[in-house]
């Protein structure tokens, strides 16, 4: 049956779990690592032998402080530590430190903008916790278990049910990935599983007048933003599926469930109903004290809190004119944020240093597997490598060449070996980076630009010459422009791009453009 | 060998060269052999290891080296503080071939001032219980008279320090379990205030009572040993960091000024009448000594029992909850499953009171169950807390007997589990308050066995409440006298 009258509102809360960045576990001193042989990273502490007691990670409480600022949350001034109590053979003492009454922070907020305005979400919660260990299922018969990753510092962040859709809760998903990463606070490694989501999604239907909701699904584990659209999608379809039957899926008469996501086929699975819901008897562990907050350590952290990517992108937007989109390919790292002021102080124009960052800098990162400011060229030369192209001495184009060769001598000047492909982040980052190296390693972009005779040609009969050979080497493209309207503009685009190259990128381009436009225009 | 030599006395010896250590060790041997097949305080001891330790002490002397206070004297700690050496069973199949990676914060500091821990004592399951036959691996005979109990959980401790079998050992006390097994031997047991020593290792019963705490002969022996084992750990969030005084050197304080507390509450109905005189004795004792009698009220006293099982049973079920047969310690044979390995594990390796005490903390910490419970335990606790700080402000100490009886028959309260808790009435209050208490021999039954007489002081207040113990032992001699199994030896 089809109806046509009902109106559907998806109604969606997320539990997002982040793995803090510590040196240390929660309540002991092994260390937090990946990959690493099986309880290899253990003691007696995270591995809950008798007679064994935690000891709180301050830096984790540091973390969960400053991301709770982050997000504007309330910090706790008088905390304490729960334990919470279920039986599965990853988790050791057979309960979780937790924080259950008092979380160290409450009532933040996030925004999320998915096109249609931003969009406040209310974050109810962060506490900190400990990670369970793993257990790795079907090994000869057995299912084994690794407690590496037991004791592992988790935060776990609760939103209000203010989700309204999937896109919406994957974008709060990313915002806080890039909140966190930019904070330090986490890697945020989905692959490694550092950051996980939970959400809880039910609808409300409006059907003839009156309001059904259907029960609320809490889709456990998630670990790609994908899979929290693709899982929050399929379970509203499911729901409101559900409910046309015969109407009668709805809250209080059907149970809430917990269910799980199998990305192969895209759809969420029963796990157990939550009326059924274990009972944790969370009570404070007798072995840790209340953790006070002091007025001195809430602003030291408040001190260390870095600008924020909606700041910083308010800011250039505002300071420098960039465009919103132009901001985010760069403000969400914050060292190649750090290194886009840096270089406008150093006298880069925005408008120009903007386009280097994401055309030219961050496309030979990325070649390389690194960020921009493992390149190794200091502000300074990126800045002036900007001004010659606003000032007109070389073009957009031949600035490709010479920041290819900058990067070229800036690294091996000694003849060892050529430079691009053998860079690896290692190396990159034990190249030296201070000021005078770079001054007495990396060439000026000018005198580059002048040895590689790329300044640019300004002189119309060179320019002509150029546009001759080009026009005579593509006599379609000119019929094209010159005859076809629906073809004039790429036809002509791409005239221009020929005579750029023709020109080893020496043609100013804004003359090239107004000679082609001429010589098309005029022969019509 | 009828000599019963105080650690304070051993340790002078082997100082001062008059006895070697590994002479000493081996004569604790020789006595372990003839005398504990009759009480069974041992449940494990390693002789070789032992001389070998032994050696490596008059060695060290012979060469001149500085020996630490307890050097050459020869120790047992109660199984549930994990050692290195031997298993740490805590009394349980569960845990009956259990070897710690690692040793407890007290046997680190035992052996750094020389002590040679000779082997491990028995105990009540897990601390549970208050006559030491609820162990997996029989009950401990008291050395006075062995179809009596030693009293519980540090009972193998106190009957192994009466008995001479050592100088002094380690108990653990969360409701009293050192104190009422040491009023049942006739030896001093101290249990200290709440944070005072690391629980680190101690394997956990009630972790916001638990306290580890020595069983001596007299309070110096007390004294030195807390000396040792007091101060700060930073593996235990619990350990307080106050200094540690000197309290052997402030023994000497006198009684004179001294106001001592008494309260109804630990002289009502239950209290056995030789016990009352006894205790009253004592009291009159030190009033002639001149120190003040000052009558208080501990109004909340009566509700420590209670309030106690509340909490020590859902902190224990908690902490008992990771001896799941997964890691290490009992596993069942075949289990169909993993739920089935829990469930079977943990029925076949807990004994009938700590799964006794599992349910009853279970119920308490249960949604629905936990605020008329747990959470109302926690604010009669803060009551009590408040009752001892309130006298505290107008007495040094409060006196009271350790326990209603003498200690009674093997077997007489197996059956009756309430009768057993109310044992520890008068000690209990002590670890829900925090507060530091001690109990030594202030006099014997018509029958000869032993009466405790408890003193309890403010949380840290120990060398107060050490030299008041001294100052009494030092005009009595209850002290000295040694059981028959000791003395017949």
């Amino acid at each position: 049956m089809v109806d046509a009258q009902i109106a559907v509102r998806p109604i969606i809360g997320l539990e997002i779990h982040v793995q803090l960045l510590t040196r240390s576990k929660m309540f002991c001193g092994c260390p937090v690592r990946f990959d690493d042989p099986p309880n290899s990273l253990v003691c007696p502490v995270c591995m809950g032998l008798p007679g064994a007691l935690p000891v709180i990670n301050r830096r984790a409480v540091e973390l969960t402080i400053l991301t709770g600022l982050a997000f504007g949350g309330t910090i706790a001034t008088h905390t304490k530590w729960d334990r919470k109590s279920y039986y599965y053979p990853d988790l050791p003492k057979n309960y979780q430190i937790s924080q259950f009454d008092l979380p160290l922070v409450s009532n933040g907020h996030l925004d999320v903008d998915v096109g249609h305005g931003e969009h406040r979400v209310r974050i109810r919660r962060a506490h900190l916790e400990e990670d369970a260990g793993k257990n790795v299922h079907d090994v000869g018969g057995h299912t084994l278990v690794d407690l590496n990753r037991a004791g592992t510092p988790l935060l776990e962040i609760v939103t209000e049910p203010d989700l309204r859709s999937a896109e919406e809760a994957c974008a709060l998903c990313t915002g806080l990935h890039r909140l966190v990463t930019y904070l330090g606070v986490s890697e945020g490694n989905m692959k490694k599983g550092q950051m996980r989501f939970e959400p809880n999604v039910n609808v409300a239907i409006e059907h003839d007048g009156v309001e059904y909701r259907t029960p609320i699904s809490e889709i456990k584990n998630l670990n790609s933003f994908r899979a929290a659209r693709d899982a929050i999608d399929f379970e509203i379809d499911r729901q409101v599926a559900a409910w046309h039957e015969d109407h009668s899926y709805v809250l209080g008469s059907a149970p809430n469930e917990n269910r799980g996501f199998d990305a192969d086929r895209g759809v969420t699975e029963f796990q157990r109903d939550k009326e059924a819901a274990q009972d944790y008897r969370y009570f404070p562990d007798p072995d840790l004290v209340p953790v006070n907050v002091s007025d001195a350590m809430l602003n030291e952290i408040r001190q260390s809190l870095p600008e924020l990517p909606d700041a910083r992108t308010a800011r250039w937007v505002k300071d420098h004119s960039l465009s919103v989109e132009d901001a985010a390919t760069v403000v969400g790292h914050r060292a190649t944020a750090d290194l886009f002021d840096a270089v406008i102080s150093a006298g880069g124009p925005p408008a120009i240093v903007i386009k280097q960052f994401v055309n030219v800098w961050l496309s030979h990162a990325k070649q390389r597997g690194v960020t921009i400011g493992d390149l190794g060229i200091d502000p300074e030369r990126m800045a002036e490598l900007a001004q010659i192209v606003a000032d007109g001495t070389i073009s957009k184009t031949a600035a490709d060449r010479v920041a290819e060769i900058m990067l070229a001598r800036n690294r091996f000047d000694a003849g060892t070996e050529d430079a691009s492909d053998t860079v690896t982040p290692s190396v990159a980052r034990t190249l030296p980076t201070t000021k005078a190296n770079n001054a007495a390693r990396c060439p000026s972009p000018l005198a580059l630009a002048k040895e590689l005779r790329l300044l640019q040609v300004r002189d119309t009969a060179a320019t002509d010459v150029w546009i001759d050979e080009v026009f005579a080497a593509n006599e379609q493209a000119v019929q094209d422009a010159m005859t076809n309207p629906k073809k004039r503009k790429a036809a002509a685009g791409f005239l221009r791009g020929q005579v750029m190259k023709k020109s080893q990128g020496k043609a100013d381009p804004k003359l090239v453009g107004e000679l082609i436009d001429k010589r098309l225009t005029g022969s019509a | 060998m009828s000599r019963r030599d105080t650690q304070f006395d051993t340790a002078q010896s082997v100082a001062g060269g008059e006895r070697s250590a590994e002479e000493i060790v081996r004569e604790c041997f020789e006595r372990i052999t003839t005398t504990d097949v009759d009480l069974h305080a041992m449940l494990s001891h390693d002789a070789d290891r032992s001389i070998a330790l032994a050696r490596t002490v008059d060695a060290a002397r012979a060469s001149g080296q500085p020996l630490g206070p307890l050097a050459g004297v020869p120790l047992a700690i109660k199984d549930n503080m994990c050692t290195t050496f031997g298993a740490t069973t805590c009394g349980s199949k569960m845990l009956e071939r259990f070897e710690s990676p690692y040793s407890a914060h007290v046997v680190e500091r035992l052996e750094d001032a020389g002590a040679i821990i000779i082997g491990k004592t028995n105990l009540d399951e897990f601390a549970m219980g208050s006559s030491t036959e609820h162990g997996a691996f029989g009950a401990t005979r008291n050395p006075w008279n062995t179809a009596r109990v030693s009293g519980g959980s540090s009972g193998g401790s106190a009957a192994a320090v009466a008995a001479g079998l050592v100088p002094a050992a380690l108990g653990s006390d969360t409701g009293g379990s050192v104190r009422q097994p040491a009023a049942f031997c006739g030896v001093v047991g101290l249990k200290p205030s709440y944070g005072r020593v690391s629980r680190y290792g101690l394997v956990a019963f009630g972790s916001s009572l638990d306290q580890i705490g020595p069983l001596t002969l007299d309070v110096r022996d007390a004294a030195l040993m807390l000396g040792v084992i007091a101060g700060h750990d930073a593996r235990d969030s619990t350990s307080v960091n106050q200094p540690v005084p000197d309290y052997v050197a402030e023994l000497d304080q006198p009684l004179a000024g001294v106001r001592i507390g008494i309260s109804d509450e630990y002289f009502g109905d239950g209290l056995d009448d030789d016990m009352r005189t006894t205790v009253m004795n004592a009291i009159e004792l030190m009033r002639d000594e001149g120190a003040k009698i000052v009558s208080i009220n501990l109004p909340h006293m009566k509700y420590s029992v209670a309030c106690y099982y509340v909490i020590a049973t859902a902190e224990a079920s908690s902490n008992l909850a990771r001896f799941d047969g997964v890691r290490y310690g009992y596993r069942t044979a075949t289990p169909t499953g993993v739920v089935d390995m829990y469930e079977s594990s943990r029925g076949e390796g807990f004994g009938e009171e700590v799964k006794r005490r599992i349910m009853l903390g279970t119920y308490a910490l249960s949604s629905g169950y936990a605020d008329a419970y747990y959470l109302k335990a926690l604010a009669v606790r803060t009551l009590i807390k408040r009752d001892f700080d309130n006298a505290f402000e107008h007495v040094d100490v409060i006196a009271s007997p350790t326990t209603p009886t003498a200690a009674f028959a093997l077997g007489e309260n197996a059956g009756d589990p309430l009768a057993m808790y109310l044992q520890d009435i008068y000690t209990i209050s002590a670890n829900l308050a925090g507060v530091c208490a001690i109990s030594l021999p202030c006099g014997h039954s018509p029958t000869n066995l032993p009466l405790g007489l408890q003193l309890m002081g403010p949380a840290f207040g120990e060398e107060r409440l050490l030299s008041v113990a001294h100052q009494y032992q030092r005009h009595t001699d209850h002290h000295r006298k040694a059981p028959p199994s000791a003395s017949a030896a």
